[in-house]
């Protein structure tokens, strides 16, 4: 019965209506950000005084209308629900005609209020994390092209205006990343950052040009509506190169490298990246093009299977990071990691997929502003074999980051325990081979998460001080505080609050199918969970807690070595992509020198030769001229006098 | 006399002309071997205006004349001109316009 009901509701996705009231001023959205990031850059140095206010006002005042249309959204019936808002005709070339729409539905509305809401908290931390940089307007300006960018992304109702807000996102990541540009390593690893995305957009772009040329269109309900009628191949095929690009933004396997050296920005950069945006992107992309994967089992088979493998890989690179910013970026490979396999499974999955996304979009913002703010009172160390006893110096970080922790491991009642156990529950009820082992998989995840976290938390805050002799560790000012314990009581509450009768999933329903509803509060993959959780613990306590941390690195066993390298992507990357095409390019550098640029010199050194020695004939000799031409003359005549013969 | 004869004698006076270009190195003595040239050739418009009784080769020996004596003019002065420059009259000196 519900099942049939299901599939009816799939089957017949719910009509768009436009957008009219307070929700046809959505264009505000991003517009805010827009303008911040203008007034902040053309104003140029006039506006370094209250630049940094104007940057958090603008997309505070997003968030706040972004809380209105919300509003007005759960004021319409459900299935009434998504609206369109038609800004203008954008391209008409023969029959490829695009419109530039902004789309609000309860998907992109859980995203706007992500971005805007948690976007201001890190915007508002970074007024005290950033004051002491020259360059503080210019972040504040390139934050809010960051915003709004995604903004766009998670709004556009067509792939090509997605796509212009993904390349937004790029730009700002790489601005943002090589934001101290004059650090070699924060100048590499945004271009790297940048390469990799390329790759990743390389199949969105493609999965673009494949649903122009087989649909005609590329509007979310055009495609939605005809992917239907396309064959197998055609639907396979997008599952995949949609993939493709959201691994390159999600940093996904086999894109993943450029993630960790991304930490070389400033943390709130790191915060924004990892909790609201651009890595968020890819999750959103599968999600939202949810009709595509339903008529695709390899496509989902793919996200899950990525999925996996990345939460596993992140979660090994987080065990022996000692650098608290990359020990946390491998956490949030990892988790998104859980993302693609929620969002891969299926109905089961989408709706558990972005319940963690918006959960770990609060708690990793406030492990990393947590970081962050360690970062600030121990003169921006990042080792954490430095650290040690902050736990009484810095209470207010101890306690958000504590909680950030609590809930990013899963433990009951914080967030993360709601929304991991579901997409781990929903990989376990996959069935089958694959089910056991993307389940055993998620399940070894949380264990390691615990291990990981634990270990940072045992490195930051217990044990006996490492530091260094100059440094006076301090609590942030509460500019950077608040944010943190806004970020806290998020996590605390909103996996309950989204998890608990079917809130999120619900909300979501029309637009993504629902998932089976839960018959009980915690299954016994729960219960698995929560032990592999205990496991996770107890190992990090006997090795960081019970034991002194040395103040340098022991040398280690060989997963340790591999961890520290990321497990060797770079490597792999280099000997199998880098290093051929190097050998590549010499091959044809050498084609090009020896073979194109020696059939032409060649040509053009007979040509000068024969030429340097018919030029002899040019003795300058006015007789011999004149003999030549009797000559001619007498071979002329004889010619014509044969002729006429 | 038959004309004929004056053919010969205008192609003995070509040959003589043209031998004289070829291997003498004075330039008022190539000049002179050119003029011959010309007038063998003039002597053989004549005849064979005479020979076909039409004058249309008549004609054209003074159109010659017109155009030996313009060319006169002009080498002439070319020939001042380079020995003034160089002291020389030897066309054999002349020859940096080669290689």
């Amino acid at each position: 019965m519900t099942g049939s009901l299901a599939a009816a509701s799939a089957a017949a996705p719910t009509a768009t209506l436009p957008a009219h009231g307070i929700q046809s001023l959505a264009w505000l959205l991003l517009a805010f950000p827009v303008a911040g990031a203008a007034v902040l850059l053309l104003a140029g140095r006039r506006a370094d005084r209250w630049g940094h206010l104007f940057g958090c006002v603008t997309v505070l005042a997003a968030f706040c209308y972004g809380v209105f249309a919300f509003v007005a959204q759960l004021g319409y019936p459900a299935s009434r629900r998504s609206r369109d808002l038609n800004l203008y005709t954008w391209i008409s070339v023969g029959r490829f005609h695009v419109n530039l729409g902004l789309l609000l539905d309860p998907l992109s509305m859980c995203f706007v209020l992500l971005i805007t809401g948690v976007g201001s908290l890190i915007l508002i931390y970074s007024i005290g994390y950033m004051a002491g940089d020259p360059d503080r307007r210019r972040f504040f300006a390139y934050m809010n092209v960051f915003i709004a960018a995604m903004l766009l992304l998670v709004l556009a109702d067509n792939y090509l205006a997605l796509y212009v807000g993904w390349e937004g996102v790029g730009l700002a990541s790489y601005l943002l990343i090589g934001f101290w540009q004059f650090k070699p390593t924060a100048a590499t690893a945004a271009k790297k950052a940048f390469v990799v995305n390329r790759v990743g957009d390389a199949g969105l772009t493609l999965a673009i040009l494949l649903m122009f040329a087989t649909f005609g269109t590329v509007s979310f309900s055009g495609v939605f509506g005809s992917v239907g009628g396309a064959g197998q191949g055609v639907t396979t095929a997008l599952g995949l190169l949609l993939l493709l690009g959201a691994c390159g933004k999600s940093a996904q396997l086999p894109l993943q490298s450029w993630l960790l050296d991304a930490m070389e920005g400033p943390t709130p950069v790191s915060a924004l990246i990892h909790a609201a945006t651009m890595v968020t992107a890819g999750v959103y992309l599968i999600v939202r093009s949810n009709p595509i994967y339903a008529l695709s089992a390899d496509a989902r088979l793919a996200v899950t299977v990525v999925g996996a493998v990345t939460l596993l890989f992140g979660a090994i690179i987080g065990c022996a990071k000692d650098d608290i910013k990359k020990a946390l970026a491998g956490s949030t490979m990892s988790q998104i990691g859980y993302m693609f396999l929620g969002a891969g499974l299926g109905p089961p999955g989408y709706a558990y997929a972005i319940a963690l996304l918006l959960a770990h979009g609060f708690f990793k913002a406030c492990l990393f502003l947590g970081a962050g703010s360690v970062m600030h009172g121990m003169n921006d160390e990042v080792n954490m074999r430095r650290y040690g006893a902050l736990a009484r110096l810095m209470p207010i970080t101890l306690a958000t980051f504590g909680i950030g922790y609590l809930a990013i491991i899963g433990m009951p009642p914080f967030s993360g325990f709601f929304t991991k156990d579901a997409v781990i529950e929903a990989a376990f009820d996959k069935g089958g081979t694959s089910g056991l082992l993307l389940g055993g998989a998620a399940l070894l995840g949380a264990g390691i998460t615990a291990f990981y976290m634990t270990r940072v938390m045992f490195m930051t805050f217990a044990g006996k001080p490492r530091w260094d002799p100059d440094v006076h560790p301090h609590e942030s000012p509460p500019v950077m505080t608040w944010p943190m314990i806004l970020l806290a009581i998020g996590s605390v509450v909103e996996g309950w609050f989204l998890i608990v009768n079917s809130r999120l999933a619900d909300f979501l329903a029309p637009v993504v199918p629902p998932p089976p509803r839960p018959d009980k509060i915690i299954s016994p993959y729960g219960f698995a969970a929560l032990g592999m959780l205990v496991v996770g613990f107890l190992i990090a306590w006997a090795m960081y807690g019970r034991r002194e941390v040395p103040r340098t690195a022991p040398a280690g066993h060989f997963p340790t070595v591999a961890a520290r390298k990321d497990l060797y992507g770079d490597a792999v990357n280099e000997s199998v992509l880098m290093r051929p095409g190097q050998w590549l390019t010499r091959l044809s550098v050498y084609f090009d020198n020896r073979g194109v640029d020696g059939l032409v010199n060649t040509l053009a050194a007979a040509v000068g030769g024969t030429s340097g020695r018919v030029r002899r004939i040019q003795t300058g000799f006015v007789r011999s001229y004149a003999l030549s031409m009797f000559l001619g003359a007498a071979l002329f005549v004889a010619a014509m006098l044969l002729v006429r013969l | 006399m038959s004309p004929a004869h004056y053919i010969a004698l205008s192609a003995i006076l070509f040959v003589i002309g043209g031998v004289g270009v070829l291997i003498r190195r004075n330039a008022i003595v190539i000049f002179m071997c050119v003029e011959l040239m010309l007038n063998a050739a003039n002597l053989a418009f004549v005849a064979f205006a005479r020979m076909h009784h039409n004058l249309d080769g008549q004609v054209i020996a003074f159109f010659v004349m017109v155009v030996a004596a313009a060319e006169v003019v002009v080498g002439l002065a070319i020939l001042m001109a380079m020995f003034r420059t160089r002291r020389s009259a030897s066309v054999d000196d002349a020859n940096l316009l080669k290689y």
